[in-house]
């Protein structure tokens, strides 16, 4: 574990969500910090609160129904949950880009692309846009064209000059993607928070994009959250993984120790269920994730866990650490040495 | 494509045309009462009817008479009117530009006053300005239009004299250019006649004007709300975009299109209630013209009328489209 500060330090952040039954207890205690130069993936089921945990540090969660119940969210220091909004926008403006699930919606479909880069290049960070920004289109000698250009060679777009001419409706999903890319790095970030990027798109744009992403991570020196359900986009990507149950992180290593000796029942469901064309057998994890209404006493997990004690119903567990970077939150780990967990995990992989 | 599309659409509308002149003809023919008897009273004799009868044509087969009338209709005539005694269709020409000023001036604010109050509505919702503008836009569809326009007289024409009560214009209109007195005193240089003029028309066209000014603010209230939840809302929010560029070109783009639509049926809308405000304020526009022909069965009016209202409605939905084209690259991309 290093010892410098982290760019982002999550600590036991809740959300919950209003609904007519109750409150949605969606996020329960989330801890995750990403250091300067980093890749972490969040890794979880469709609905475990990924997006959430993204949309929260973003500010951009729908209050109400949502509530930040608990929890605090520093940004190289500055705990964002508590600045007013204005101080929060300029911040994330600054320093935090997003990229979208979708690219199909996350263009404005009745503006060029041109249109809608050009103004958001020139005024970005600004708190009012002036009246030139409403009447007239841009030209070619405007400065931030030229700088709408780079950003579009960056993410190898070809012939950017005529993109720029395009509306979103006549490019395809990987092309938007990249528009989406280029957008997000106008305010040179330093952390990016991406939202499942390949998910809307085909496999075979997949493996582009991704690529995309790292390559530029690592020309732009970026720290990046990477929320997917993917553990296979999490490994090609990311230094640390995050894997995330119903609202709470369970267990968090480097990449190739998590994959390789993973500790918690459920990654390793979620690693067996990845489909393999070696011909093993597919196995999933039974059950389907909780009512986060009335969840699960104790564990939330423990419903669904084979190898669950008396305590898993009875007290939730914490976050510890095994070993060095490697932190788990289940019972059956919290009694032994850590020689008898290294047991343990031959165990499993044998 | 553009003007394969323009073509199309234009004839389309002089279909709709003709489909409206044979409409209305019959219609007119087959209401009850001898506009002939009608004209000339009870005083005149068989004789004098049956001779005016034949001079109109009306002894001839009904669909002679129509094709008489078509003809007419190709050289810009419309027949006599059987009040004024002119052709119907200088009738129209004389009064057409008081309706269209005052019609164009109640949506000129129905817009400019119902788009920021929809969009501010639906910024601060269940707000207080979101309230106000809620209860106003239901007060204001809801308002009798006769009435609201008497209490408008009474309270800022009658009391507080801020506004004359009825009519166009006081004092010499100006020089005659487009026929509406605004447009041309604004062209002429003419002071006295622009203000004159702008004071004559508030109070008629804030009466037209209230119910599509609260059905615009809740359109676009309501679609306001849905471009606030749209992933490139969220996207360019976080991109950095300043809220007011957001709100009043990116997202109001959006929430104008589908609004646009309803702009163009309160045209028509506003044509057909134009009837009660002109009366109210005797303001001398086609309205008024069309509802006496109604009253007094002169036919030809009532014809000329209806036609010229039918031709407005359709250009406005002609010009509506052709600005959703404009607007709206998926329209325009689709071959």
């Amino acid at each position: 574990m290093r010892t410098d500060e982290p760019i982002l330090r999550i600590e036991d952040l809740a959300v919950y969500f209003k609904t007519i039954d109750g409150d949605a207890k969606v996020l329960d205690g989330v801890d995750i910090s990403i250091h300067k130069g980093e890749v972490v993936a969040l890794v979880g089921e469709t609905g475990c609160g990924k997006s959430v945990t993204g949309k929260t540090i973003l500010g951009s969660l729908p209050i109400p129904p949502a509530k930040i119940v608990r929890g605090r969210c520093f940004f190289k220091g500055k705990d964002l949950l508590s600045l007013d909004k204005d101080e929060r926008r300029e911040i994330i403006s600054n320093n935090i880009s997003y990229v979208p699930q979708d690219p199909m919606t996350s263009l404005n479909p009745v503006f060029t692309i041109g249109e809608q880069m050009l103004a958001l290049i020139r005024w970005h960070g600004k708190k009012r846009a002036g009246l030139r920004a409403f009447l007239g289109r841009y030209n070619k000698r405007d400065d931030s064209w030229g700088k709408a250009i780079e950003l579009l060679n960056k993410v190898k777009i070809p012939s950017p000059e005529m993109i720029l001419n395009r509306y979103p409706v006549e490019l395809s999903g990987g092309m938007r993607q990249r528009v989406l890319i280029a957008m997000s790095l106008i305010g040179n970030p330093s952390l990016l928070i991406a939202d499942e990027p390949t998910t809307a798109l085909d496999v075979t744009i997949q493996k582009g994009i991704i690529e995309l992403i790292k390559e530029k991570v690592e020309e732009e020196n970026l720290s990046v959250l990477y929320i997917t359900h993917n553990l296979g986009v999490a490994r090609k990507l990311s230094d640390r993984i995050y894997v995330m149950y119903a609202g709470n992180i369970v267990e968090t290593a480097k990449t190739s120790e998590l994959l390789d000796s993973p500790l918690h029942p459920y990654t390793q469901g979620l690693i067996k269920s990845i489909p393999k064309l070696t011909g093993e057998e597919f196995r999933g994890i039974d059950g389907r994730i909780p009512d986060y209404i009335y969840p699960p006493s104790g564990c939330r997990f423990h419903p669904r866990c084979d190898r669950a004690i008396e305590k898993c119903s009875m007290e939730k567990p914490k976050l510890l650490r095994i070993k060095d970077s490697h932190s788990v939150a289940c019972h059956i780990y919290s009694y032994k040495e850590v020689t008898s967990v290294i047991d343990e995990r031959s165990d499993i992989t044998g | 494509m553009s003007l394969y599309f323009t073509l199309r659409r234009i004839s389309h509308m002089v279909l709709v045309l003709l489909g409206i002149s044979i409409l209305i003809f019959f219609l007119a023919r087959i209401l009850p009462g001898d506009p002939a008897r009608l004209t000339l009273g009870p005083e005149a004799t068989k004789e004098q009817v049956q001779n005016l009868r034949h001079q109109l044509g009306l002894d001839k087969p009904i669909y002679i008479q129509y094709y008489m009338f078509l003809k007419d209709l190709m050289r810009g005539k419309l027949g006599v009117s059987l009040i004024t005694k002119r052709d119907v269709s200088k009738d129209l020409l004389q009064r057409f530009p008081a309706t269209l000023e005052l019609v164009c001036f109640a949506m000129t604010l129905a817009i400019i006053i119902g788009i920021p109050l929809g969009v501010e509505s639906a910024l601060h919702k269940d707000k207080f300005i979101d309230y106000f503008s809620r209860i106003f836009a239901f007060t204001g569809v809801s308002m009798p239009r006769f009435w609201l326009g008497i209490m408008l007289q009474l309270i800022f024409a009658y009391v507080l004299s801020l506004f004359p009560l009825t009519g166009r214009i006081s004092g010499m209109p100006p020089r005659h250019i487009t026929g509406l007195y605004i447009l041309d005193s604004i062209l002429t240089g003419n002071g006295r006649a622009f203000v004159d003029s702008l004071s004559h028309i508030i109070l008629p066209a804030t009466t037209l004007s209230l119910s599509p000014l609260a059905q615009i603010t809740r359109l676009i209230r309501a679609n306001m709300i849905e471009q606030l939840r749209k992933d490139y809302t969220i996207v360019s929010r976080i991109g950095g975009m300043p809220e007011n560029l957001n709100i009043y070109k990116f997202m109001l783009k959006n929430a104008f299109m589908s609004t646009l639509t309803i702009i163009g049926l309160l045209f028509g809308w506003m044509l057909g209630n134009a009837f009660l405000v002109e009366t109210v304020f005797s303001w001398p526009g086609i309205a008024r013209y069309g509802v006496n022909s109604v009253l007094r069965k002169d036919f030809n009016a009532v014809i000329g009328v209806t036609l010229l209202v039918g031709f407005g409605y359709i250009t406005v939905n002609f010009i509506v489209d052709l600005l959703y084209r404009y607007l709206d690259p998926r329209i325009r991309l689709r071959k």
